[in-house]
């Protein structure tokens, strides 16, 4: 018994780094362009460009995921922009993430009393000043406990880029039970090791928080 | 004899069709000191918010040290926020709710913009921010956030914030109003010895005895309106206006 999980874990540990590095890849896309959407669609005093961040949102936060990567991976290849699975995911899952977080940011800009941008410029700060060092700092306070959700959220929704081949855990988990018909132990052990590592991402999380939760 | 600091010229304010400001027009002259009392809703604390453009006058002339605020020279455009940046630094401003900043340390509150918007370097600004925290008591709170304060700490490091831009006019909008009554005496002290340093101010306040005692002028506002204006002393003690009798006798309690 103990043979064959530690057989099993080994031939899933192969997946482990495409599933980092997918959930990684797509958090970096997701915060900074959350952020930025969040920003503009606080700040902008352009209708046009406020409606367009809102129909972006409303878009990405409503299409499954899965339809998503089969159109950025199948749909894009299929007219020439050919990417490769792991790219598709993490383009993917970081589209809409972006849209997930664009509305996370926004909801920490508005938490902020209007007072804190009068006395920003009040002593003379330009408006991009009064964000960069006055808003926004408070704001991606209050955003990081959604934030942290998010990040767990999506090390967990990484399992469906093996619907595309992108070879981590759960692809390797699925050609596995081809092969040995193994079902239920190896998606326990799959599920083992997706807790493993949601279990530390949370705890650095929350690090985080109580680092940065100083002085509020 | 040397034109006024601050000119205030037929300022009017609307919020759609409600008519808060309906005219008004005072000046105050470099080193003076004047207060601006009146009942709640008035408009005292708008016209305030007008002189640094906080709020957008409908109509009407702010004019610092000669210059137009707001208002493009040469045109009658509005200026952008970005614009009215310099404008703005050249008065401190401050509020009722101090709006301190709580991610930043007390130091960084002053010191903050004397970095960003006055350019001075770091090393420097600190040690400017440290000076104005002494004057306003509290150079021993220098490391802290501002949430361990009490009300009347974080509102003389407001001041402070407000003196580090070495502004030319200080606007106060109501600093006392959302004070516990043992913590009103502190900030009015602190604002009594800025006004013996021969400070130019103007100062929304509920405080009617220190009104008085600081100001050398007080303007009566009601209704949207100056209904009196004259000589502290005179005025408080001795109104002409039907209203301001009333206003004060009210008070008086």
């Amino acid at each position: 018994m103990l043979d064959k999980i530690q057989h099993i874990l080994i031939a899933l540990l192969g997946g482990i780094s495409v599933t980092i590095s997918v959930t990684l890849g797509a958090l970096i896309i997701a915060v900074l362009l959350g952020l930025l959407l969040g920003v503009v669609r606080s700040f902008t005093k352009w209708k046009l460009l406020r409606f367009t961040i809102d129909v972006y949102v409303e878009l990405f936060r409503n299409i499954p995921a899965l339809a998503i990567l089969f159109i950025i991976y199948f749909g894009l290849g299929s007219v020439g922009l050919r990417l490769g699975s792991v790219t598709a995911a993490i383009l993917g899952l970081g589209l809409i993430g972006g849209a997930v977080l664009c509305d996370v940011f926004r909801a920490g800009f508005s938490a902020l009393h209007s007072g804190q941008r009068e006395a920003a410029i009040a002593i003379g700060m330009t408006p991009y000043q009064t964000i960069r060092l006055i808003l926004a700092p408070q704001a991606i306070r209050i955003a990081l406990p959604p934030l942290g959700n998010y990040a767990i959220q999506l090390l967990k929704d990484t399992s469906i880029a093996s619907a595309i081949a992108a070879p981590e855990i759960m692809f390797f988990a699925r050609t596995l039970v081809t092969s040995t018909f193994e079902t239920t132990l190896i998606y326990i052990c799959a599920a083992g090791i997706y807790l493993l590592l949601s279990l530390p991402l949370f705890r650095a999380i929350q690090s985080i928080e109580k680092r940065f939760g100083v002085g509020r | 004899m040397e034109s006024p600091l601050l000119q205030i010229k037929d300022l009017h304010k609307s919020y759609g069709s409600l008519e808060v400001l309906k005219g008004i027009d005072f000046s105050v002259s470099k080193g003076e000191k004047v207060a601006v009392i009146g009942p709640s809703g008035s408009g005292k604390s708008t016209c305030l918010r007008c002189v640094n453009f906080l709020e957008k006058p409908s109509r009407g002339h702010i004019i610092l040290d000669g210059e137009r605020v707001g208002v493009k020279p040469g045109s009658d455009r509005l200026m952008s926020d970005a614009e009215l940046a310099p404008q703005r630094a050249q008065m401190g401003m401050v509020f009722q709710l101090f709006y301190l900043w709580p991610h930043l340390t007390v130091l960084e509150n002053v010191s903050i913009g004397l970095r960003k918007v006055q350019g001075v370097p770091s090393n420097e600004a600190s040690e400017i921010a440290m000076d104005m925290l002494e004057k306003v008591h509290l150079g021993n709170k220098a490391n802290t956030f501002p949430g361990l304060l009490s009300g009347g700490q974080q509102q003389r490091v407001a001041i402070a914030r407000a003196l580090a831009q070495r502004p030319k006019l200080l606007l106060f909008d109501e600093p006392t109003s959302a004070l516990d009554p043992e913590l009103v005496g502190e900030v009015l002290n602190v604002i009594q010895e800025l006004a013996d340093e021969g400070r130019t101010m103007l100062l929304v306040t509920h405080e009617i005895n220190f009104a008085r005692d600081i100001a050398d002028r007080v303007i009566f506002m009601d209704g949207g309106v100056v209904v009196e204006e004259g000589p502290a002393r005179e005025l408080i003690t001795n109104p002409q206006a039907e209203r301001t009798r009333v206003f004060l006798s009210k008070i008086e309690k």
